[in-house]
């Protein structure tokens, strides 16, 4: 079991929805907040940097895409950055400005995009 | 110095407020005029969390003597040209469109213009401000030159600055502040401390701290410094 489910059956086990839905838009604001420029205001990877960028920043609503990538690789993605899954260097390290609990909430929000939000 | 202070303000012109005469000090009228987009006063940031960054109107101001050079700070108050393309919190600009996501201008807004007595206080007020001493003598950096292409290739390639900031107009990313003005607007010790450790300036800032060692800074600086001789 993942992270993002294991934290899911664990709020839903202890009667937390409310925390599940504190959580979620904690994700969403962090991603607003950091992600957007690049990844796009909707998520698409069409974000107002791009046209800048050699590139194309990741679509976190291609669900083929993100089910490639397991929690523990977005989570170090955003961590470490893209170098340090052989991606470019254009995806920062966030880890010097985000908690490990931040960048987990973001892989959550991230795999709400892609995967239950009709993308 | 009040008497002083109010004759300078009562002949202000523009969309400033003229300085109401009922408040004691240029502090006091920096935070009524000033305080509701920009952070005179060091933010309890654990206790706002990241709400306090979606709702940020304006730079912080608060170690502003760290951080502008008081001459260009005097000047562009009183000509305030935008720096950050797509304002301080670039997603409040932000609008999808099919050629992918772009700025809607009708979302920026524009920065008074103060007249130059106002300017010259609040430049002279806000220098005073230095709550981060500490940092600026911690870094080790000293101006020096770069070639051109290493510091591009620095600048792009090696560390994607360019993703967010553009180093000459019309090239580069438009969610961070322009960076071919960021000498003539910024003291060096603090654009060197800021790329090593953004966060301890701003918790809250869109810039990554990536962990550069003092060399890879002082390259990024003097960069910076090169295409900021260079700028118009």
């Amino acid at each position: 079991m993942n992270y993002s489910a294991t934290l899911l059956a664990s709020l839903l086990l202890a009667g937390s929805l409310p925390a599940l839905a504190e959580d979620v838009q904690h994700g969403e604001n962090l991603y607003t907040i950091y992600c957007t420029q690049c990844h796009g205001v909707t998520g698409n990877g069409d974000g107002v940097n791009v046209p800048a960028m050699s590139v194309q920043p990741r679509n976190h609503r291609d669900q083929g895409e993100m089910s490639a990538r397991t929690d523990a690789e977005l989570f170090k993605a955003v961590k470490e950055g893209g170098k340090s899954i052989n991606k470019s260097v254009l995806m920062p390290p966030w880890g010097g400005n985000l908690s490990d609990d931040d960048i987990h909430a973001l892989v959550r929000y991230m795999r709400q995009l892609c995967c239950q939000s009709g993308g | 110095m009040r008497l002083k202070l109010l004759a300078g303000l009562v002949l202000t012109a523009g969309l400033f407020q003229p300085f109401p005469g009922a408040l004691a000090d240029t502090g006091q009228w920096l935070q009524s005029e000033c305080g509701s987009c920009h952070a005179l006063e060091q933010p309890d940031y654990p206790a706002l969390g990241h709400a306090e960054r979606l709702t940020r109107k304006g730079p912080p101001l608060y170690y502003a003597g760290n951080k502008f050079h008081a001459g260009w700070l005097e000047s562009w108050l009183q000509d305030p040209v935008r720096i950050r393309p797509a304002g301080v919190f670039p997603p409040g600009a932000v609008v999808p469109s099919e050629e992918g996501d772009v700025i809607d201008p009708a979302k920026l807004e524009e920065h008074p213009a103060l007249d130059a007595s106002q300017a010259k206080m609040a430049a002279d007020y806000l220098m005073e401000l230095r709550p981060h001493d500490e940092l600026i003598a911690a870094t080790a950096y000293t101006p020096g030159a770069i070639a051109s292409r290493m510091g591009e290739l620095n600048f792009t390639k090696f560390n994607g600055c360019d993703a967010c900031h553009s180093d000459g107009p019309g090239y580069g990313g438009l969610s961070g502040p322009e960076l071919y003005t960021a000498w003539q607007r910024l003291q060096p010790g603090f654009i060197a401390s800021f790329i090593a450790d953004p966060a301890a300036w701003d918790p809250h800032t869109l810039m990554p701290k990536t962990g550069l060692n003092d060399s890879a800074v002082e390259r990024l600086a003097n960069y910076l410094k090169l295409i900021g001789e260079q700028a118009p």
